[in-house]
């Protein structure tokens, strides 16, 4: 689960991260109210999970809160690549002297926490890695002895972090480390990490990602993920514990498992078809699980032709089929549905919408025959 | 021969008394898995299908001589009882569980390769030697008896091949799902060696898909390591950047970890990768013809 700044923010302040002082805002007479509390200039900054918002427009500086007020105006509601803008984080301007970059990510592919520290932040730091690669200090930690502050001042000598700042950056370093951990965190990263004007060392950005699958433990950090999505069908299959992801071609797809579901669209594209969304019922689909995939697939209104392919492990393919006529009959969809069931109970499955399904719902004995027949409906559809 | 799971394994499964852990465990027995035991914590003395329960791992290994566990707890008990497997000193851990947080797989796996103990998955399907035993939640009737060893990270994915492979007559050695999270405890090339060494496979097909670099590790080691052919399989090539699609693996940051990448990745290495599933079973047919007339 990705979040936005002024939750991450928020996060590492917590954590005894020295942050900016801000409020985050929602109009731009909250956004002047909250430039009166904090007092001299202001960052208005987009909230919006995209990177390269300063160049689009969406970070400006006020000197007073009347000037606050006219810049939130002009970027709440503005479009930063696909990503409206609801809500702006107005913090106090620093006085920028340095910029460094810290980060605490975990790496899949040693299975341990990675940390990294570059005095060269504030720029493309994946630019910084590939053509500087020294400028940019890694250690991995070992996830049962955890971080120490001697990895921290290792940390800060080789990145050449400058000497009046390392104090600070060591201290930060350890509280980053401490966080990820407290946190479940996936990702915890400050780009930039400043020294201002007065020698401290500051959290000018915050990317903190948490691992969906820890948030059990963190009941206050499963409710911001609520504010997180912002598409309709994806919010009401989240919300009904399902994967579905929308994307632009005509065909629906309906799949149990993720690896399957993916192959599908690899499928369709092959036969000359483009997805228009698909839905990983995962494992263990029962009938009143396919109404609710069929819902959330139908109600975009792109998709020309459904493709169904079930393969039935713990997934029993005529529960699968009674789901189907369920759905059609309370959804009373008509466009041409392809259904593909294999494994447990196939027969008894195909059984079933052969002999009580509407006209148009076919059944195709392969996977891949059952892909061309969807992608030649949705062509005859469109 | 086969990998893993085979006649000499003696099975206890944690979390055996609840309704997934005795579904499954009743099913693996009745496949002709030897099930010794079941652990539930307080239930000690009861029995599931005639399967004894003992309150703790250590209980099962000592009365019954348990040498593998399956782990059906959920997510929130799940590391514990990873660790309670552990120290148990079973040779093999399965653990079908799916969603535990990240950042316990990484310390359970850090403790587990101090030692040399196998942990398959988690968030896996477990594995299957057709015909011999089963420790897991494999739809049993899709696998045969044969010579092909198929290691996969998708469950249904797995199932959609053997049944590719069976059009064919073509069986498997083992099966075996290392589990979809970005924290497993075996990776593809630690199944890879086992398969190389394993005298009755002549053949493995790999199916990997988007996210991480796993595959791309197995190409170099195949090209290194492997006299036994492979063949490939990469599932997501339409899948859009940076979505998570269930497994919470499949990520794709940035280039690489794309389907593409790892396809180019395998074929430089000159294992064949076949499109789809389908593709994947006529050139398992066409690589067992060749060596048949060699």
């Amino acid at each position: 689960m990705d979040l936005f700044e002024y939750q991450g923010k928020q996060l590492l302040a917590a954590q005894g991260i020295p942050v900016p002082a801000g409020e985050a805002a929602e109009t731009p007479e909250e956004a002047r109210a909250a430039a009166e509390r904090i007092g001299g200039s202001v960052a208005i900054k987009a909230q919006v999970q995209v990177g390269g918002r300063g160049k689009a427009g969406g970070i400006k500086v006020a000197a007073t809160p009347a000037e606050a007020e006219e810049h939130a105006r002009a970027i709440l509601g503005m479009d930063i690549k696909g990503h409206t803008v609801h809500r702006v984080w107005v913090e106090e301007a620093s006085d920028i002297r340095k910029e460094y970059y810290a980060s605490v990510t975990f790496d899949r592919g040693a299975k341990k926490p990675l940390v990294m520290l570059s005095a060269m932040g504030g720029v493309d730091i994946e630019e910084v890695a590939a053509s500087n690669p020294d400028a940019l200090a890694r250690l991995h930690i070992d996830p049962l002895t955890g971080f120490q502050a001697h990895h921290a001042r290792w940390l800060a000598y080789h990145a050449a972090i400058d000497p009046e700042a390392i104090k600070g950056v060591v201290d930060i370093l350890q509280r980053l480390y401490a966080g990820f951990i407290t946190l479940d965190a996936m990702l915890l990263e400050i780009n930039p990490l400043i020294v201002n004007g007065a020698g401290e060392v500051v959290a000018l950005d915050a990317k903190v990602t948490i691992d969906g699958n820890a948030l059990y433990r963190h009941p206050d950090l499963a409710a911001l993920a609520e504010s997180v999505t912002s598409d309709a069908q994806e919010r009401m299959a989240q919300e009904r514990g399902v994967t579905y992801v929308k994307l632009d071609g005509d065909v629906g797809i309906l799949g149990n498992g993720a690896g399957l579901v993916m192959s599908t669209l690899d499928v369709v594209a092959l036969a000359g078809g483009r997805p228009a969304n698909f839905l990983d019922a995962g494992g263990g689909s029962k009938a009143d699980d396919v109404v609710t995939a069929l819902e959330v697939l139908l109600s975009d209104d792109k998709v020309k032709s459904l493709l169904v392919n079930i393969f039935g492990g713990i997934t029993r393919c005529d529960e699968v089929a009674e789901g189907l006529l369920t759905a059609l009959d309370r959804l009373g969809a008509t466009l041409p549905i392809v259904v593909r069931l294999d494994g447990t109970n196939e027969e008894e499955g195909r059984a079933i919408i052969r002999d009580r399904a509407p006209a148009n719902v076919v059944v195709e004995d392969t996977m891949l025959s059952a892909a061309r027949r969807a992608v030649e409906l949705a062509k005859e559809a469109a | 021969m086969s990998i893993l799971v085979d006649a000499q394994t003696r099975l206890v499964v944690q979390g055996i008394t609840g309704r997934e852990g005795a579904f499954h465990a009743t099913r693996n027995k009745a496949y002709g898995t030897q099930v010794v035991a079941g652990v539930t914590p307080g239930k000690a003395g009861q029995d599931v299908e005639g399967i004894p329960v003992f309150n703790t791992v250590a209980d099962a290994v000592d009365e019954t001589g348990a040498n593998t566990a399956m782990v059906f707890v959920p997510p929130r008990f799940a590391t514990d009882a990873l660790f309670e497997a552990i120290e148990s000193g079973v040779e093999t851990i399965v653990c079908i569980t799916e969603g535990i947080p990240a950042h316990d797989m990484m310390r359970v796996y850090t403790h587990l390769r101090r030692g040399d103990q196998t942990l398959i998955g988690p968030n896996c399907p477990g594995v299957i030697t057709p015909g011999v035993a089963s420790v897991g939640i494999m739809p049993t009737q899709v696998f045969a008896p044969g010579r092909v060893g198929l290691l996969s990270r998708s469950g249904t994915l797995t199932y959609q091949i053997s049944k590719e492979l069976a059009m064919f007559d073509i069986g498997q050695s083992t099966v075996v799902g290392i589990g979809g999270d970005p924290v497993v405890g075996s990776s593809f090339i630690d199944i890879l060696s086992r398969f190389e060494a394993d005298p009755d496979t002549d053949l493995v097909v790999m199916v990997g898909e988007i996210g991480g670099a796993e595959e791309e590790k197995a190409a170099e080691y195949i090209a290194d390591n492997m006299s036994t052919p492979v063949v490939a399989y990469i599932a997501g090539f339409q899948a859009p950047p940076g979505k998570q699609m269930g497994h919470a693996g499949a990520i794709i940051t940035g280039s690489s970890g794309t389907a593409q990448a790892k396809k180019d990745a395998l074929e430089e290495k000159g294992v064949r990768v076949g499109t789809n599933p389908t593709e994947v079973a006529s050139l398992v047919k066409d690589h067992l013809a060749m060596s048949i007339n060699r």
